[in-house]
């Protein structure tokens, strides 16, 4: 699979499910084409964004879709990598920023 | 003015594209290090680093002359620190 298929399939999942992906189509290929990097190198798709750990179990918090993406679109409007963003960031009415690291500041999600 | 600028990065984050691509641009002269593509020893140094310099632990983490830290992709405060 390269970026762009695998763009158009999440992209798929995400209107289906309620959630909006980023509209800088550029910055969402090079997201792509970092978990694609990552499914590789340690056999899931671990946040492009975040130095992973390698072991699955470690990692589990940070595999595409997060355990902190909700809360974060929430507060933020963005996830961490801001690859998937609020409706109005969307919608170009507001631009995603840098947003700070929820994992490890707050109690472990409930999963 | 700008000074020794240090950036911590991720090779597939995106942010950390921005990042060496906005100091590219501004022709700022910087070193940096993708930690994920680290490894051993040399990787819990990097890590050691970044978290000496932001207890969060993540990146991009800039450092400008070994003191000013700049955590995350922010144009504004980074032209502001580099003086540009």
């Amino acid at each position: 699979m390269n970026p762009e298929e695998l763009y158009q399939r999440l992209e798929k999942v995400a209107q289906a499910s309620g959630y909006r992906l980023n509209p800088d189509k550029q910055f969402v290929l090079d997201l792509m084409e970092g978990l694609l990097t990552n499914q590789e190198r340690y056999g899931y798709w671990a946040c492009p964004c975040r130095l992973a750990d390698g072991v699955r179990e470690k990692d589990r918090d940070i595999i595409c879709p997060c355990d902190y993406r909700d809360a974060d679109l929430s507060e933020h409007g963005t996830c961490y990598c801001a690859l998937y963003v609020s409706e109005s960031v969307a919608r170009g009415l507001k631009k995603p920023k840098p947003i700070p690291e929820r994992r490890g500041q707050t109690p472990e999600p409930i999963t | 003015m700008t000074g020794k600028v240090k950036l911590y990065a991720i090779s597939t984050c995106g942010w950390c594209k921005k990042a060496k691509n906005f100091l590219n641009e501004n022709n700022i002269e910087f070193e940096f290090e993708d930690v994920d593509l680290l490894e051993g020893e040399e990787k819990e140094r990097a890590r050691e680093e970044v978290a000496r310099h932001n207890p969060r632990k993540s990146y991009p983490t800039i450092i400008i002359d070994g003191e000013v830290v700049i955590v995350g992709f922010d144009a504004d405060k980074l032209k502001e620190a580099l003086g540009i």
